[in-house]
């Protein structure tokens, strides 16, 4: 029996009809055709389908529709005109930090919240914080470069500094 | 759609969920964080009629303080112990143990209550309360009973939790100032379950000590004699030696690898509280 759910999906209140059994990224990818949330191994372990919950990164596979019904969720293309989010997209191309392209809507997301959370990150604590996303092809390291570059870029940033203060 | 078909009902109250779940006909499931139910529904290896979540109850996501202990509602997500937005009486155990379980996205979701209730040999949490001497508060149709960390787990993924029981909160005592502590965990990845992992902890003031090891085929073991030995001030090479002994005198059957591994840990775990 389907269930109507209403979210805040990108800043934009949407009422969806969701059987409880399916998970967020199918109501992203599937209803409301967003599909920048990449679906990998659809069992918690990949991140390619980190999206936002109320601000929080979360999977968006094993987490289902009905249980974030009010729920405020971003997605990549919901971040569209954010500034860290620019800083790192450049990043990503500048250092290597994506191949295929599979994995970096996940990856996007999760630096993206790694660099609100914490400032004046080494090398090891970026790969801590990334430890959560799985990429095939690039062996890592033009991701660990790219989102260095960006943690540097976001630092000299003016809002930055204001969201520091804050 | 990967799982199979379920009903769903969110719960409003505790009184509600309980209510929900008293059913002998089908397999009805209390849904908390969901970051290792969902999975498993995913892979349909969990048989599920019907999910009552427990994340629309407010009740279970409180964090209160209350004399010489702190009641933590079972709904409190790790992340909420990992950015210190609950007070902590464990000189910084509990953030440490919240801020390192899986990753961030998983963190953030998965709850307190929901990891004990899976009791999966290996959590985090369930060591934990363990080490820490914590109490598990449990509802159902006969109300409210509290019973020790220790005895609310009794097996790899097996709990006292009774039909139609729930975690509602875990009662943690306030440590002693002056007490220290070490954690050590042995993974091959980041964010996977440890293959091994302990806490010891040691009071000056009262020259206590526990050494507690997680990730042993069933609940944690609380090495007692161990413990003993570190009250004394025994050096490096005899706690080997008594560590040795007690995990082969335990009930675990552990293979002379495990062994190895488990004392390693365990002695690691005490280098970490500054005792070697």
């Amino acid at each position: 029996m389907k269930i109507d759910v209403t979210l805040v999906i990108n800043g934009k209140r949407r009422t969806i009809s969701v059987e409880p059994r399916q998970s967020l990224a199918d109501l992203l990818r599937e209803d409301m055709r967003l599909t920048a949330t990449h679906l990998g191994c659809e069992q918690g372990v990949c991140g390619a389908c980190t999206i936002l919950i109320d601000g929080q990164p979360a999977r968006a596979c094993i987490t289902l529709g009905v249980a974030v019904a009010g729920a405020e969720i971003r997605t990549l293309e919901g971040l569209q005109d954010d500034e860290l989010m620019a800083i790192l997209k450049e990043s990503f191309h500048d250092k290597h930090g994506l191949q295929c392209g599979f994995c970096t809507p996940g990856m996007l997301i999760s630096s993206w919240d790694l660099l609100k959370r914490k400032a004046n990150l080494n090398e090891q604590e970026i790969r801590l914080g990334m430890s959560g996303n799985l990429c095939r092809c690039t062996g890592y390291q033009g991701i660990v470069r790219s989102i260095k570059a960006a943690a540097d870029k976001w630092a000299d940033s003016p809002s930055a500094r204001e969201e520091a203060k804050g | 759609m990967k799982p199979a078909p379920f009903a769903y009902h969110r719960a409003t109250s505790i009184e509600d969920a309980v209510a929900q779940l008293d059913d002998l006909d089908t397999i009805v499931r209390p849904l908390a964080g969901g970051q290792s139910l969902v999975p498993m529904l995913n892979l349909r290896l969990a048989p599920v009629n019907k999910l009552v979540d427990l994340g629309g109850i407010d009740a279970l996501k409180r964090a209160e303080e209350q004399g010489d202990h702190i009641r933590y509602g079972a709904m409190l997500p790790h992340a909420a112990f990992e950015d210190g937005r609950v007070p902590d009486g464990s000189n910084g155990l509990m953030p440490f143990v919240g801020g390192q379980i899986a990753y961030r996205a998983v963190r953030t979701r998965g709850t307190i209550g929901g990891a004990l209730s899976l009791a999966d040999p290996a959590a985090d949490w369930l060591l934990t309360v363990v080490a820490l001497e914590a109490e598990i508060s449990v509802v159902g149709l006969q109300g409210r009973r509290t019973l020790p960390a220790a005895e609310f787990v009794i097996g790899p993924y097996l709990t006292a939790l009774d039909h139609a029981e729930l975690i509602d909160a875990i009662v943690v005592p306030k440590r002693p100032r002056t007490e220290r502590w070490g954690h050590y965990k042995a993974t091959r990845k980041i964010g996977e379950y440890a293959e091994s992992m302990a806490i010891a902890l040691f009071d000056k003031g009262s020259n206590k000590a526990r050494l507690v090891l997680g990730a042993v085929d069933g609940p944690p073991l609380v090495l007692e004699e161990s413990a003993a030995e570190i009250s004394k001030g025994a050096n490096a090479d005899k706690l080997s030696r008594v560590i040795q002994h007690e995990l082969a005198a335990s009930d675990r059957g552990f293979s002379p690898s495990k062994l190895h591994l488990h004392r390693t840990v365990s002695l690691r775990a005490i280098q970490n509280a500054g005792l070697l």
